[in-house]
Formats: C-alpha cells, structure tokens, sequence
C-alpha cells in the first residue's frame, strides 16, 4: 500500500531518484575517481553542504534568512577540535612548555591551567552530545528571543551577521582560550586513532557523505511532511498560519535549530577531515559563502544545494588558485546572477530544462524502433506531465522551484551584504 | 439587557484600544448570543477591522475585557485563541498561493498543531474525507489540486472561508466576505454563508446592504471607534444618528 503510493508520487519518486544518483557520485563516483588528497578536499565540500541542506529548511522553505550560519558551524568544529586538542596535548607531547598537558596556545599566552570550560571535553562522548547540543540551545535563544518578538525578514538576517561578527571577536579576543585568530591547529587523534594519514581521510570522507546522506533524508522528511508545507504557508502568509492556530515562533525557532544542528555537524566534520578549525570559517562572509551555496544549488532543494555546495567550492578552488584577489568578487556575481536568472538555483535548471529535455530524448529512443514513421510529435514529456498532475499535498522539489523568488527583499540584502 | 450576561458567546466589555493617543475602540461594549449572525457597519475608519483584530489577539487591547464562553481572550496568545474556537477571515484573501487548494485546507485542519505533531501527521482517509466535504460546500472540489494562487479572487475568498470551517469554530469573524466578488460569486457566497453560520455564532463586517439584509440576526453601527446605534437592520436603519454618520452618504 505504502509501495503503490510511492509509486504514484512523482515528487518521491523524484526525491529517490535524486538521492540515489547523490549517493552514487558521493559513495562510488568521487571516491573511485579521485585521489585521497582531492578527495579529501570533496570531503571539506562536503561539510558546507550540511550548512546548505539547513539553509534549504529555514531560508528556502521557512523564509528565515540566516547570515550567521557560520556560528554553528563553528561551534560544531570548535566543539571537535577542543576534544582533539586536549587528546593532542599530552603532558609527554607538550612537555616543552612551562605548564605541560594543556594545549599549546594556551602556554604561550600564559595561561597555567586548562580553563574549567575546556574541562569536559576530554570526553568524546560528551563532545559528540555537545556538537549537536550546543547549537539547538543557542538557536533555540536567538530563536526565541527574536521570532517570539516578532523580529524577522531583513531585520533577522542583519541581527545573525551580527552574531557572526560578534563570535569572530570573540573568538580572536580570547587568544588564550580559544587559539585566537590562528584557530585551533595540529590536530592528531580521534580517540587514539591517527587522522592524518591518507587511510583516515578516506575513511573520514565516507563518515562524512554517510553523514551528509542522512542529513538529506532527514531534510527531505521534514519537507515532505506537514511542517514543511507549514514553513512554505509561514514564508507567504504568516498572519494567515498564526490564526489557523500555529504557533508561528515554535516553528521558526524549531527549523532554525535543525539548521544549526546540520551546520555543527557539518562543523565537526570539516575539523576532523581539514585538521584545525579558525574563527574564518565562523565569520560574516562564511556565513554569505554558505547562503549563496545553496541559493546556487536552489534554495528549495535539498539535493540541489549538496551540488550548489560542492560545484562553488570546487569553482572556488580551481578560480582562487589562479585568481585569488578576483574570487569574492566573482563569488558575488554568481550570487547576483543566479538570483536575477536562476531563481531556484541548479534544481530549477534540471527541472525545467535538462528533465523535459531527457524525457524528451528518451521518448524519442522507445517510440523510433517501434515505429520508425512516427512524427516527432511535441508531446509533454512524461515527468512534466508528471509534475503538473502530482499529488494534491506532495511538496516536489520541482513544483516549489518553479515557484518565482517570494522574498525578494532578503535575497537583495544578502545581495548587497554579499559585495 | 433582557439576558444575563453568562448567556453570550462572546462578552466584550469597555474595549479600547490607542494607538499613539488615537482611541481606534473606545469602551466598546458587544454581546454576541449562540447562534446570532452579527453585522458590522460603519463609515470608513470606524474601528471595524480593528475590533475583529483585537478579539482575535492580532492586536493588543489597552483596556476592558473579551470573553470568550469563559476565557479571557485578551490575555491568550493568538493560536490559543484559535484553538478555543475564534475562526477569523481577513479582509483580503489570505491563502497560501505556493499550496494547492487541499493543502491549504489541510493545514487548517485540527489536527497536528504542534511542532512534532506536525511532523507526524498523516493524511488519513478522515482528513481527506474532510477536506473533499468542506471543498464541496465552498464550490472548489474540481480545484482540489490547483495551486491556490491560479484561483480567482471570489474562488480565494471561498478558500480562506473554508478553511475556517475545517477547524469548526464557534465563534466566526469575517472582514467583507463579499468585496470585490461578482454578482454571481456573491449570491453563491451569501448562500455558502448563510448555510454555515448556521450552528455557530458569527461577526460580520459587510458594507453591501442587500448582502447585510439577508444575513444579520442584529447590526452593531460604529462610529470613531464607538457603539453609535445597534438593533436590527430596521431598527438602525431608522436612526438619525446612523442615517447622519453613513446611509445618508
């Protein structure tokens, strides 16, 4: 019964598909093709599209435009490399220093002792708890403080650049306690086990794309469920959800907690496979960086912004190594040019041109054999057909990304924020 | 008044509200009995809209009380309100245009509120039976699977009214059901409302006097933001006062 519904749902179907092929390139393409050290650099794509597939929750569907997403991807990855650090620091690695056994950064600010703070982080079970703990209750604070108050669109967005910018700070004020602006470096063991060599990077890769699979699944319930068509109800009508008797904060503050979460996961990750963590990766433009990830790969598809993710990082590697000075500049006109022309991103791209175009040439193929004759009648491909009888309910990808940008005016903000 | 004050619905007494200085409501005192189909009217400015925000929560009153059978509605939050069974319409069609006409009667259905309620919520054979029975009473069961903004404006109208009577509310409150509808979508609007203001009580703000003569159990005038006359159409038709402030315009 629950088979023959899949079956009949052209956004399921779509969304299965979709995973697939993303598991196929993540699992077996990429890991097949590539060496351990590009894969390695994948594997730290990767972890900005945890950041993008919660951007897909709260800002494409949800319509809160986060700017500080970069705060919970480093709370995650500070969260992590704490608990490296302190495995790192040894009293027999660091006894060199004049207080042995804490982390070296903080010996040469003089610190005598490991702060009482850092103190649980010995424990990997309490740092994993932590990774994802820590951002659901700061999100939860600033979701509640602010979507309780009524505080959203534009004035949101400004409040969470702020918060970035307050963390980064932060984070290069507090040299002793935090590595300063040098981060947190020389990162070793995870739990005794060596992450350096090329053996661990592959296997932290497959961690990660197992990681960044789930999140998608998970995304992707969320979004097929009521509450995902409650977000997109909110986006466009809040007063009207408000009175059909919703508590609109509890769910706002509720999606921009998964954001987080995906984000410090994403955080840790990123730690684990680059081997430090910085407050660069924390900061305003980060967090722009990681906003324009998904508004490339279309900020209604949870599939499409794992590929916005990697196709801008990848763009931004091969363009900065050439072009360094140029690359923000070119990042922002990627970002305007996809907002003006592209609205939803990649996945609106694949749904409106590359799919009637696949069924159409695959039409093409079944009916020539049998009936060599027959006219090359403009027939609406099968899956448009598909998308255009779906099921009443059925949040597709493909119907919401052809939906014309409803919030014009954050995506403009974060335009201009962006140059 | 003839009845004890326990008896109505809705009690809503010294309602006043500031903005600024500026008493939109002023001491404004309403009883709504079970079952009455009330109609507001007034000139432009009177505090109509303003009064329906207030018992609904979407404004902040400055003083005096809203009870609701035997809740303080001004001290709920608005989805309380809702849920303790104050539908509200807004004067422009407020739909989800990204939705189609089942999912944006979905969401109104009472059912799966909470945040992991609505996580959990599946479209059993009762909600679908509901929806596709409230989706024939307000004349779109052939747009079941359109999207909501490919409806006419009329066809919106008819959408956010059944979506208000998914949830069953008893007390209803509708801001011009009627605006900007064509003849015909207004004689099929009066009969749809006519139909369901039957097992509840409900607050109308209309400005169409024929429209008013069909439904109203009694009419409340206002006038800057206070009671000016209230009675039946006849009653307030016959008003100086109500012929001075707005039919004699």
């Amino acid at each position: 019964m629950r088979l023959s519904f899949s079956a009949s749902d052209p956004g399921l179907r779509r969304q299965i598909i979709g995973l697939a092929l993303l598991a196929a390139l993540l699992l077996v393409a990429l890991p097949l093709g590539l060496d351990a050290f590009r894969l390695n650099l994948f594997g730290k794509y990767l972890c900005f599209a945890f950041v993008a597939i919660g951007l897909v929750l709260c800002w494409g569907m949800g319509g809160i435009l986060s700017l500080g997403q970069g705060v919970f991807f480093g709370l995650g990855g500070y969260a992590m490399a704490m608990y490296l650090k302190l495995e790192a620091s040894t009293p027999e690695a660091t006894k060199i220093q004049s207080t042995p056994g804490i982390p070296d950064f903080m010996d040469w600010n003089q610190l005598k002792a490991l702060p009482l703070w850092w103190e649980p982080f010995h424990s990997l079970p309490f740092t994993l708890i932590a990774i994802i703990a820590l951002p659901v209750a700061f999100a939860f604070i600033i979701g509640t403080a602010m979507f309780r108050r009524r505080v959203g669109g534009v004035y949101f967005a400004i409040i969470t650049q702020a918060i970035a910018a307050i963390a980064t700070i932060l984070i290069i004020g507090q040299q002793g306690y935090t590595g300063g602006v040098n981060g947190i470096t020389d990162l070793r063991t995870l739990h005794g086990w060596d992450i350096r060599p090329d053996s661990a990077r592959v296997t932290l890769y497959f961690v990660c794309a197992g990681l960044l699979l789930l999140a998608a699944v998970l995304a992707l319930f969320v979004q097929r469920s009521k509450l995902g068509r409650i977000l997109i109800a909110m986006r466009d009508q809040e007063d009207r959800v408000r009175f059909s008797g919703y508590d609109v904060a509890a769910f706002k503050t509720f999606v921009f907690c998964l954001g987080a979460v995906f984000a410090s996961v994403g955080g840790a990750m990123f730690t684990l496979q680059v081997g430090f963590m910085s407050p660069t990766i924390v900061g305003i433009v980060p967090s722009i960086e990681m906003v324009i990830f998904c508004a490339v790969g279309g900020r209604l598809s949870v599939i499409g912004a794992v590929y916005g993710a990697l196709l801008v990082n990848l763009a931004r590697t091969s363009f900065s190594e050439s072009f360094p000075e140029l690359w923000l500049f070119g990042l922002g006109a990627l970002f305007i040019a996809v907002v003006m022309a592209f609205p939803s991103g990649l996945a609106g791209v694949w749904v409106e041109r590359i799919e009637p175009l696949l069924a159409r040439l695959l039409r093409r193929k079944t009916t020539t054999p049998a009936d060599p004759n027959a006219p090359e009648a403009p027939e609406p491909a099968p899956l448009t057909r598909d998308a255009a009888g779906r099921r009443p309910g059925a949040a597709t990808l493909n119907a919401l990304s052809t939906n014309p940008l409803p919030a014009t005016p954050m995506t403009d903000a974060a335009a201009r924020a962006a140059l | 008044m003839f009845e004890e004050p326990s008896h109505f619905i809705l009690t809503v007494e010294g309602l006043t509200v500031s903005f600024d200085g500026f008493k939109a409501v002023d001491g404004l005192n309403l009883y709504i009995a079970p079952n009455e189909c009330r109609v507001i009217i007034g000139p432009n400015g009177a505090g109509k809209t303003t009064v329906l925000d207030l018992i609904c929560g979407r404004t902040k009153a400055t003083g005096g009380s809203v009870r609701f059978r035997d809740m303080e509605l001004l001290k709920m939050r608005e989805d309380q309100i809702v849920h303790a069974g104050v539908g509200r319409k807004f004067q422009t069609p407020s739909v989800y245009e990204d939705l189609t006409v089942f999912e944006n009667l979905e969401i109104s259905y009472p059912k799966g509120h909470g945040v992991f309620g609505a996580l959990a919520f599946r479209r059993d054979a009762a909600v679908r039976d509901r929806i596709r029975d409230i989706a024939e009473q307000i004349f779109l069961d052939d747009s079941l699977e359109k999207k909501a903004g490919l409806l006419s404006h009329g066809q919106k109208q008819w959408l956010e009214i059944g979506m208000l009577l998914i949830q069953d509310p008893q007390l209803l409150m509708l801001d011009e059901p009627v605006a900007g509808m064509s003849v015909a979508e207004r004689r099929k609007t009066a009969e749809l409302l006519n139909r369901i203001i039957q097992d509840r009580s409900v607050i109308v703000i209309e400005h169409d006097m024929s429209f008013v003569e069909d439904i109203a159990t009694r009419v409340t005038v206002l006038h800057q933001g206070k009671l000016l006359s209230e009675g039946s159409l006849a009653h307030v038709k016959a008003d100086p006062r109500v012929a001075e402030v707005y039919l004699g315009h």
